[in-house]
């Protein structure tokens, strides 16, 4: 069987009819081609595939694209305007938030789900927000500077 | 990694779920997904039908009412660690639902789901039993209430029954006097609880009246610890750490991480520092 979904993708309408096993993840990178949201431990521990379900955080390995019927979903392909980073982004290139880059999509989305929650947070404070994002290279610190730098630009 | 193939129907009311669980056999119940989509994608469940009852407005929400809370079992963790009404009237609760997993799981994950997986390492279950808290169940004969205690009956085996779908949990609002917590030793890679401690006092003019602890993790169900020997005490450090030593299991629970009697022992140490810091709330 199949189900038909309607949602909303970073700003545009999109239409389908999804095999009901489909993953929502799977349903981003291979349906519709945005490959930002990676694939990382398939078991919902790594974070890398974070995306943006109805303004909040959510790990779509873990949800089924039916789920997301009616839902708005942004993912990192959504967050730059007109050819401007977003600050997080600009955080991450200014900060060296990042060395792979394999979580850094992840990264980007659960620090933009925190400021909305927190827009000042501190360092415990951000490092609890991003503990279900997982990074093998950089060691947390500059991450952490770089959700900082954003959130002082985004005040 | 793919779940195995299955047919999927969304139910637009409670009425409608428990009909479509009547009609389809070996169907499961789906709410957040947040403990069915694993298993299915390590093909431990293959349910032929999945019936999303995610969008029911109806099993969401908390409220206070004449001395006790209700959660609707499609709340969400998130939901339960920023409540106002369990803050100010079941504290214990948000702080467990705030342990669980990290902000992604908790913004997808519901009680309901949560207690009916009835994993072991789960942060709600013991604290539930501490609480004295009902689950509420519904079928199409009628609706009933199991204590807390008895509802979680082996490793991810509840009283659940195949008709039934669960609605919300009840739990009785702390009284002045009453401090509760919640301590964790979290699996550092799962964000399970290996150990999670689950504890309450009442004080009244400096001396103990009521005293309660439940720990999980020790074994497939929550474990709860008799601490009637803190009553009549002023709950010194050392009444605490005798009590907290009663914890006994006799079939705990041992995997790759940490064997039975490390459980045993760590829950013995979590069960004394949640101990301690309910009386320092209390």
């Amino acid at each position: 069987m199949t189900v038909s979904i309607q949602l909303e993708v970073n700003g545009k309408p999109v239409q389908a009819a999804v095999e009901p096993r489909r993953l929502l993840v799977h349903f981003l990178r291979e349906d519709l081609g945005l490959t930002g949201a990676n694939i990382g431990c398939e078991t919902s521990l790594c974070g890398a595939c974070t995306v943006l379900v109805d303004g909040n955080a959510v790990k779509s390995c873990t949800m089924l694209a039916a789920q997301a019927d009616g839902a708005s979903v942004t993912t990192i392909e959504g967050l730059a305007r007109n050819g401007e980073l977003h600050p997080l982004q600009e955080g991450f290139w200014e900060k060296h938030g990042l060395q792979c880059g394999y979580c850094t999509p992840g990264m980007i989305l659960s620090a933009n789900y925190l400021l909305a929650q927190n827009p000042s947070p501190n360092d415990e404070e951000i490092r609890e927000g991003l503990k279900g994002n997982i990074c093998r290279c950089t060691g947390y610190h500059n991450i952490v500077e770089a959700v900082k730098y954003a959130a002082e630009r985004m005040s | 990694m793919y779940p195995a193939q299955f047919d999927y129907r969304r139910a637009g009311s409670v009425t409608e779920a428990l009909s479509l669980l009547q009609e389809n056999e070996d169907a499961k119940l789906m709410a957040g997904g947040h403990s069915l989509i694993p298993m299915m994608k390590l093909r431990l469940a293959q349910p032929p039908v999945v019936i999303d009852i995610g969008r029911l407005d109806e099993l969401k929400g908390i409220s206070e009412a004449g001395g006790s809370v209700r959660v609707g079992s499609l709340t969400t963790h998130a939901d339960i660690a920023a409540s106002d009404v369990l803050a100010a009237h079941c504290p214990v609760l948000a702080e467990a639902a705030g342990h669980i997993g990290d902000a992604q799981v908790r913004n997808r994950g519901t009680i309901g789901g949560n207690i009916a997986h009835a994993d072991p390492g789960s942060d709600i279950p013991p604290v539930l039993v501490l609480l004295g808290a009902s689950v509420h169940l519904q079928s199409p004969s009628g609706t009933r209430s199991v204590a807390a205690g008895d509802f979680f009956q082996d490793l991810l085996m509840t009283d659940v029954g195949e008709d039934e779908i669960l609605t919300h949990v009840e739990a009785p609002a702390l009284g002045a006097g009453t401090g509760a917590a919640y301590l964790k030793f979290e699996h550092p890679a799962s964000g399970y609880a290996v150990v999670g401690a689950a504890a309450s006092v009442t004080v009244q003019n400096g001396r103990c009246t009521g005293a309660g602890l439940v720990v999980g993790g020790v074994s497939a169900t929550p474990t709860a610890v008799d601490v009637s020997s803190l009553v009549g005490t002023d709950l010194s450090d050392d009444a605490i750490a005798a009590a907290a030593s009663g914890l006994d299991a006799e079939d705990p629970i041992g995997d790759i991480f940490a064997s039975g009697d490390y459980r045993v022992h760590v829950g013995k140490v979590y069960g004394k520092r949640a101990l301690a810091a309910a009386r320092d709330r209390a």
